[in-house]
């Protein structure tokens, strides 16, 4: 099947020679920092250690950890009307984790000595845990989509082993994603992170970020190629999206509540950076207000029937959910966590332009799969579609 | 009676509680420590230590004397010294009181003692929670309870900062051999670090090998007392048995080991 993905029309040769372009220019740029230093080439500080990365890293686990929205109905629940979408959201899987996995990857200050986590395996450390389930997810998603297509192109069912896969890599799902949360939600003095929430809340997250981005591919596909994944399908992604989006803004409230009411600093000041600023530092509440407002702006778009019908006000909405959480999670969250530091003092961070390059350079490898992937899904698609008529 | 005591605590979890209950139950002698490692694993060292460090602030009088403790430890230990305040590294250094002691503030504190610099330092917690997150046990705790690091298994991926309540930790964001301090002057008997790794103070494990002080303790003319806060006859045993002492946000759990007598 992956000679599909070296046969291509010009304007799909031109899309990845540049996705190969910027995973040059994001590599050159990581080899930058780790040989001058995050000090030079990284917006980091003593104060605020992780960043960006760790942010792609939060926010890509949880678009992997979707997959499950469309694997359950299809194989657990035998909803047919995903029967089309459930391997676009495997293999939205695959590069999700590659993301991730580059990403963490890239905060490393000794990279060559990454080996060491499983020279020496210690299973009270959240990230050796994070390792160990973001790789079985990544492996089972590539076991599973793969094998359900290559049936599908001999025109035959899945072999009948491979449904243990496909029910652990569901249940593994949203593992990965509270793995990471407990990356956050386990560390004394980090109150802002600290809420046993927050696993529930990354879950709430993933599920609209990820059916949202699933959304906005299915409507790619069905312009560039003649494979349709279905309205129907579509539109049960946008319900999920809309119900997993309300209950991430009644996530925020509960917050909010919790901090407010009871009037306690430490549970306070990261929301007041994020949202009004602290002691006049303001440097991420433009952001936080971007995200609330396109959040609050999508929850109309997909409530209401007539504006989620409408593909056009569908793909407006599915991108501003997709923006509002990459923004939330993907970046305010994390920094936000160290501000203020635990000498109550303000170190503001944000991104240097090779720090941006980097996260590019992830996003690029996990594009280029992404199209890879995609395109041998289409391929086969296509033709059983020729077959049919 | 004490066997309900330590079956109790056992089972509600207060484990936190127990290292000291247990010690005070039995008393100081090395058959009690038996017996108190027993009633709370893991709380008291493999040893029956407990390493810690009391800062008598009465006794820190002049600036001079603060830089000389500061100055005493980043030297032996190839501290490197970078102006920008984002990629400092630091073992031990002062904060003032709101700073040191956040939750401790108000506005009705003395003048005098607003300015007063408190040093800080890694605490050397019973419960590091550095020491829990370290994917590579590059973070661990000796038998004596020191909490120390091993700079060649280090990754680099900072979650023990993220994890240190106390803001002990620093990073390497910059060739640390670079520094300019160390251009001019490295102690040949301690090694220097490579860029992309955490260091922090290590209670000068150097020096306790060879039955010294830590570098701190030394140059601070007595007002910084280090000993086993175990052994009751010790003089940090005696001090903290006299004296009122407070620790950093003990409420956190970490039980760190360093004592202020303000």
């Amino acid at each position: 099947m992956l000679e599909a993905a070296i046969t291509g029309s010009r304007r799909y040769w031109i899309w990845v020679s540049f996705l190969l372009v910027v995973i040059a220019i994001g590599f050159n740029s990581w080899m930058r920092e780790v040989h001058l230093g995050s000090g030079l080439m990284t917006g980091l500080s003593r104060d605020v250690t992780w960043g960006l990365h760790v942010g792609q890293l939060t926010f890509f686990v949880g678009v992997a950890a979707s997959a499950v929205m469309v694997t359950m109905p299809y194989y657990l629940l035998n909803y047919k009307e995903f029967g089309k979408i459930a391997i676009m959201g495997e293999f939205l899987a695959v590069p999700a984790v590659l993301i991730s996995m580059l990403s963490v990857f890239a905060i490393m200050g000794q990279p060559t000595r990454i080996w060491n986590v499983l020279l020496y395996p210690t299973p009270h450390s959240i990230i050796f845990w994070d390792l160990i389930v973001l790789n079985v997810y990544l492996i089972l998603n590539i076991i599973c989509g793969w094998t359900v297509l290559g049936a599908e192109r001999k025109g035959t069912p899945p072999p009948a082993w491979i449904k243990p896969f496909i029910i652990l890599a569901i249940i593994w799902a949203p593992l990965i994603h509270m793995v990471t949360a407990f990356i956050f939600a386990g560390l004394p003095g980090r109150e802002h992170w600290m809420t046993s929430l927050q696993a529930a809340h990354f879950l709430a997250t993933a599920f609209a970020a990820g059916p949202s981005l699933l959304i906005i591919l299915s409507l790619i596909v069905r312009k560039v190629s003649r494979f349709d994944p279905g309205s129907t399908a579509i539109q049960t992604l946008a319900r999920i999206a809309v119900c997993a989006l309300g209950v991430h803004i009644f996530f925020i409230g509960l917050e909010f509540f919790t901090a407010f009411y009871s009037r306690i600093p430490g549970h306070m000041h990261s929301l007041q950076y994020l949202y009004v600023g602290l002691e006049g530092h303001t440097e991420l509440v433009p952001l936080m207000w971007t995200s609330s407002i396109l959040a609050a702006a999508a929850f109309v778009l997909l409530a209401v029937p007539a504006t989620r019908k409408n593909e056009k006000t569908l793909a407006a909405a599915a991108l501003a959910v997709f923006f509002s959480i990459w923004i939330d999670k993907g970046f305010c969250f994390v920094v936000s966590g160290f501000i203020p530091n635990h000498f109550e003092r303000i170190t503001a961070y944000w991104p240097a332009l090779n720090e941006f390059f980097v996260a590019a350079g992830c996003w690029g490898v996990g594009f280029l799969v992404l199209t890879i992937l995609y395109k041998i899904v289409i391929s086969v698609r296509e033709s059983s579609v020729q077959g049919e008529h | 009676m004490s066997m309900r005591r330590r079956d109790f605590l056992k089972l509600a979890g207060f484990t936190a509680l127990a290292g000291i209950g247990g010690s005070v139950l039995t008393g100081g002698n090395g058959k009690g420590r038996l017996e108190a490692a027993q009633a709370a694993p893991g709380k008291v060292t493999p040893s029956g230590k407990r390493l810690a460090m009391v800062i008598d602030m009465s006794r820190l009088k002049s600036e001079s004397d603060v830089k000389k403790i500061t100055d005493a430890c980043h030297r032996i230990h190839n501290v490197p010294y970078f102006d920008n305040p984002k990629n400092e590294i630091k073992w031990i250094w002062t904060e003032t009181f709101e700073h040191a002691f956040p939750g401790q503030k108000h506005k009705f504190l003395p003048e005098g003692f607003k300015s007063k610099p408190f040093f800080v330092l890694c605490n050397h917690c019973e419960n590091p929670s550095c020491v829990r997150v370290c994917p590579t046990q590059t973070m661990f705790k000796r038998a004596d309870g020191v909490v120390v690091h091993d700079p060649h298994r280090c990754i680099g991926c900072k979650y023990c900062m993220a994890a240190c309540p106390y803001g002990a930790i620093s990073y390497n964001l910059n060739d640390p051999r670079h520094a300019k301090n160390l251009q001019d002057y490295v102690n040949p008997g301690f090694p220097t670090r490579a860029i992309g790794v955490v260091e922090k103070c290590t209670f000068c494990v150097e020096r306790l090998a060879k039955g010294l002080k830590p570098a701190c303790a030394e140059a601070s003319n007595g007002a910084i007392i280090f000993g086993d806060a175990n052994d009751p006859s010790s003089e940090i045993g005696k001090l903290l048995a006299s004296r009122f002492t407070i620790r950093r946000r003990p409420e956190l759990g970490e039980e760190p080991n360093v004592y202020y007598i303000i």
